[in-house]
């Protein structure tokens, strides 16, 4: 194909074609931000959290009339035996958090007393005996909590438990030349011994700010006596809905001094995940539709504009075809010129691209753009290119070779 | 002549409607994307007190010195809360106009009807001036008075929704609620009072949040009575008593503080004060650094805190990334549109109408293009602010809003945007050799 005098005409369409590669270069720019964008949120809307979601409920409980101490660790044991006997639950505990729940504790984990040279960060759940086989964590090491060992803590109490259970990587990170169990870690002023190591138990916050450390998390076995408290229910399988509405009438039948929320009280962890990812996911839908939008204008742009430069040039077009030319190399002609003004689009898109990331990574904070997302940009919009060109071109293919003799 | 206009530019419109529905649909797309983003960036990045927010100052205080920045924060900014001992030191000292310490707060209320259950409420634990410093709008009575402070009275301020769910919206000053097993008067209700953000505790909120500002007690009264904190705590080290009572002697942080500030010089005035405040402490041991203080008036404290989230200036980014793309179209789509009539240009010409004619020709066919898409952006802008909650946080989503304002902004910005498009389209049309486009025919 002669691009010479491709280039010959495009001269003569300076404006024009100027205009259609700074629409794909700014497309383009777009979009791949965007594109990057939307998987960083579906790969975080499908984090596995490490427990048995399909099979959890969680019951979101507030004591009323300010119990004191004693009287809420009757009422949470009174709760607690309630929930087991109700037909379809499993196994239950109480806790102050649960992965995804986007609240709790977090405290600094050292090899010494020092709170100044903690090693990283971890998220403290409160854990009974029953809280492993309830959340279904794989004790890949040692030993689960004995019923003896789980303690008891006030409100603003502190927590300085004996005995941890710990998550595989938090032991990995602390000691990675030998095992973690029966080795002291510091949580608080006393040393705790880990006595048990779980595969895999992602930190209750959800936030990227938290990424750092969401791995580490740590078990400790005690029941928080706080007027709010967290039941999670293991549920016989496929018995979820029902146990849903069971477990609220239950718990009302028993003691009538309590609120458990008529919206959000009773939750199955599809609805926790939902709510705990609703932002992440709106976002992917927004850069989705934004994207399908602007991919569908720059595409209707070139139709458009390609359309109209088509029948600015039926005369030369036919002078073409009356010395010789054939349909395919008309057609030809128009997709190499789109093809010429795409590339330059996306050479200055990269760019613009690339800017794009550099600056968001400055502002929001954003990772820096893979070069896949790039590519993957290039490939569609020079695609989108030749699709939108295609139609004109082949009308211009069938210019007769007589409109050479007319006059416009 | 403007109506000869306005007729050409429908009849050269109506000439190829498949290019002219084209721009007006990118037109309104760009224009729908933008607005509806906008309007929920203008939400969130709003005034929640535009009438005083350059009075309001948070004053932090850094009471953690070396060990408190341990976690990569750089800016060597100080604890972004206060300890107890530090917000009862400021509220003694009295040195603002108006001051308030305040925690956030969620108690049970037992209806009296005994067949109802408990509500859980949220509020604050504040001081009697929170309500002067915040213009708090009060339906009925009005604050508690300092004397009521300092005698740590059973006293409440209750917001306008949990006022009808407890009363049935009616006059209850005077009446009791039982808070938490506890009798207490109320002295005032507000008027549905929910400020966006919630600017006097935007530690605990994040600005932003579903939750409720249903009641507000004297501040010394709730830590009397030991009321939990419901908001965040943190603490540099472990406390060395436990308990709440450990929790007032530590330095741990949990409580906001406000103070309301005449002019810049009382600015100052505070300013040293507090620099002062913290040599006093250094003297007297309890803080071995320089004093390392901050007081931001609302508008710095509200940026200082990532009130508005970056998805939703991302968002906008992108959006107005959208419209521009849509110009560039629109503008390239006008070009040959325009030249394309260069035969009819120079015939124009050559009958004496001058370039200026031209110009105005060819902006009016762009500003039409331009307001029929801004009436059909104005629709999708609509449909997207009433789908927006579809997609975002529906604390901040609800916010958005379409009043007369935006609607306005929507059509200029749709006009003018368009004009700017057509501005290079028509220079160039302009420019066209009469004699050249009469002589090729």
């Amino acid at each position: 194909m002669q691009i010479k005098p491709i280039l010959a005409a495009l001269r003569h369409h300076k404006a024009g074609t100027l205009l259609i590669a700074a629409q794909i270069a700014l497309t383009l720019a777009i979009v791949c931000n965007a594109l990057f964008i939307i998987h960083a949120r579906l790969v975080r809307l499908h984090q596995p959290s490490g427990i048995d979601e399909a099979s959890l409920l969680v019951i979101g409980n507030q004591w009323a009339g300010k119990p004191g101490s004693d009287q809420m660790a009757s009422l949470m044991a009174a709760d607690l035996d309630t929930l087991r006997k109700v037909p379809g639950v499993a196994n239950v505990y109480a806790t102050n958090t649960f992965p995804l729940g986007n609240g709790g504790m977090a405290l600094g984990v050292s090899h010494s007393p020092d709170k100044l040279k903690s090693v990283t960060t971890s998220g403290i759940y409160f854990a009974d005996e029953n809280a492993l086989a309830t959340l279904g964590l794989k004790l890949v090491e040692g030993r689960n909590f004995r019923p003896d060992e789980i303690g008891q803590l006030d409100r603003q109490g502190y927590v300085k438990p004996d005995v941890v259970i710990i998550t595989r990587a938090l032991a990995a990170l602390m000691f990675p030349q030998r095992s973690a169990i029966g080795q002291p870690i510091y949580i608080s002023a006393k040393p705790s011994i880990v006595i048990g190591i779980v595969d895999e138990l992602r930190t209750p916050w959800v936030d990227t700010s938290f990424a750092k450390w969401a791995d580490y998390s740590t078990l400790i076995p005690y029941r928080e006596l706080t007027p709010i408290v967290q039941y999670i229910v293991r549920v016989q399988p496929g018995q979820l809905d029902e146990v849903m509405h069971r477990v609220r009438a239950a718990l009302y039948a028993a003691n009538r001094l309590r609120v458990i929320s008529p919206k959000d009280g009773v939750r199955s962890f599809a609805q926790v995940r939902e709510q705990a990812y609703r932002d992440d996911r709106g976002m992917a839908i927004l850069m989705s539709g934004i994207s399908v939008i602007l991919l569908l204008i720059t595409g209707a742009g070139i139709v458009g504009l390609t359309s109209f430069w088509v029948g600015q040039r039926r005369k030369q077009i036919g002078v073409r075809r009356a010395l010789g030319a054939t349909r395919h190399d008309i057609l030809s002609y128009f997709l190499t010129e789109n093809l010429l003004i795409a590339v330059g689009g996306v050479v200055l898109g990269g760019v613009l691209a690339i800017g794009l990331n550099l600056w968001l990574m400055k502002q929001f904070e954003l990772d820096r753009l893979a070069p896949g997302y790039l590519l993957a940009g290039v490939v569609t919009l020079l695609l989108l290119g030749q699709g939108a060109v295609l139609a004109p071109a082949l009308r211009a293919s069938r210019v007769p070779p007589v409109e050479a003799t007319r006059s416009i | 002549m403007l109506g000869y206009y306005v007729d050409l530019a429908v009849r050269s419109l109506k000439r190829s409607p498949g290019l002219t529905a084209l721009m007006i649909l990118a037109i309104a797309f760009g224009v729908a994307a933008s607005m509806t983003s906008y309007s929920v960036f203008r939400a969130v990045s709003g005034d929640p007190i535009p009438w005083k927010s350059a009075h309001l100052y948070v004053p932090q205080i850094d009471m953690w010195g070396q060990k408190g920045h341990r976690d990569g924060s750089s800016n060597n900014d100080p604890p972004d809360a206060m300890d107890y001992l530090d917000a009862i030191a400021l509220m003694r000292d009295h040195r603002a106009k108006y001051q308030s310490a305040m925690y956030a707060i969620s108690p049970s209320i037992v209806p009296p009807d005994a067949s109802k259950h408990p509500i859980n409420v949220g509020g604050h634990a504040v001081y009697s001036e929170f309500f002067p410093m915040t213009d708090a709008p009060f339906k009925y009575g009005s604050g508690w008075s300092s004397a009521e402070d300092t005698q740590r009275a059973a006293v409440v301020v209750l917001n306008g929704e949990i006022n009808q769910k407890l009363f049935g919206g009616g006059n209850s000053v005077g009446k009791t609620v039982n808070i938490d097993g506890k009798d207490y008067r109320v002295v005032g209700v507000l008027d549905n009072w929910s400020p966006k953000p919630v600017f006097f505790d935007v530690v605990n909120t994040g600005g932003f949040t579903t939750g409720h500002e249903d009641v507000f007690i004297p501040f010394l009264r709730a830590i009397d009575i030991g009321m939990p904190n419901n908001g965040n705590t943190n603490c540099s080290e472990i406390p060395k008593s436990s308990g709440f009572v450990g929790l007032q002697q530590s330095t741990c942080v949990w409580i906001s503080f406000m103070v309301e500030l005449d002019d810049k010089a009382a600015a100052a005035a505070y300013r040293e004060y507090l620099d002062g405040y913290a040599r006093d402490q250094k003297q007297a041991g309890r803080f071995s650094w320089a004093p390392n203080n901050r007081l931001r008036d609302l508008h710095e404290w509200l940026d200082s805190e990532h009130v508005v989230p970056s998805d939703t200036q991302i968002s906008l980014v992108v959006a107005l990334g959208l419209l521009v793309v849509c110009l560039v179209n629109t503008a390239g789509l006008l070009l040959a549109k325009f030249l394309r009539r260069s035969s009819e240009i120079g015939v124009r010409r050559a009958l004496g109408a001058p370039r200026m004619a031209i110009y105005t020709q060819f902006l009016i066919e762009a500003a039409i293009v331009g307001l029929t898409g801004g009436v059909l952006g104005l629709l999708l802008t609509w449909i997207g602010i009433h789908s927006v909650s579809w997609v975002l946080p529906k604390e901040i989503a609800s916010l958005a809003r379409l009043d007369i304002g935006l609607l306005l902004l929507t059509l200029l910005v749709a006009v003018v945007a368009t004009m700017l498009a057509g501005l290079y389209p028509t220079f160039r049309a302009s420019r066209v050799q009469p004699a050249l486009q009469l002589k090729s025919n």
